[in-house]
């Protein structure tokens, strides 16, 4: 009987580094974590689909939750922080402070809050290329 | 402001989604293009369905 650990098989490069960088760039900027690991073309696809739905959820006048009104906000304010420096930046600068007002803005808010949830998914991809989970 | 119809939303949405989760749930680029064109297919296919759906339901 085979009592060889079920563990995944990572590569040489996890052992180089903290492994915990690709996580905490992808979180911070949308397809960083990829383009650390020279994943070039997945991360320009990850960066520019996650921006693009942030910029779009804002352009359509979406509103970046800011404080804990109800027990529903928390989890929107969960998804925006999944952001990183995108939620930083549109708090900064004041963008989608407004209060939803149209239907339209109703769907911007939540472009903004799955743009924050795809972009943690992107985060964890890279960390799983680091540790060799991912190929 | 953007404004776009609600369809345009939805294709929007599933069009950044499908990309975000082909990339990230296959290994192989034609298995992410062809998760990535499944998850889109569902997510405006679903989108349809549901639409019919609640036009019947309100009449």
């Amino acid at each position: 009987m085979s009592t060889t650990p079920n563990k995944p098989v990572a590569g040489k490069k996890a052992d180089k580094g903290f492994v915990y960088l690709p996580l905490i760039a992808g979180w911070l900027v949308p397809g960083a974590g990829h383009f650390l690991q020279g994943k070039w073309i997945r991360g320009t696809l990850l960066a520019v689909s996650i921006v693009s739905m942030f910029a779009l959820g804002l352009a359509m006048q979406g509103k970046i939750y800011t404080s804990v009104q109800e027990i529903l906000d928390m989890l929107c304010v969960a998804g925006d922080l999944g952001s990183g420096l995108l939620y930083v930046v549109g708090r900064m600068a004041g963008w989608g402070a407004q209060p939803i007002q149209t239907t339209v803005a109703e769907y911007g808010t939540k472009f903004i809050v799955v743009a924050g949830l795809l972009n943690i998914i992107a985060a964890v991809d890279a960390h799983n290329l680091r540790t060799g989970r991912k190929q | 402001m953007f404004q776009p119809s609600h369809f345009a939303a939805v294709l929007l949405f599933a069009l950044f989604a499908s990309t975000v989760f082909g990339i990230t749930m296959r290994d192989t680029p034609r298995g992410m293009v062809r998760y990535g064109a499944y998850c889109f297919i569902l997510f405006v296919g679903a989108a349809i369905v549901l639409s019919w759906v609640m036009l019947l339901i309100a009449r």
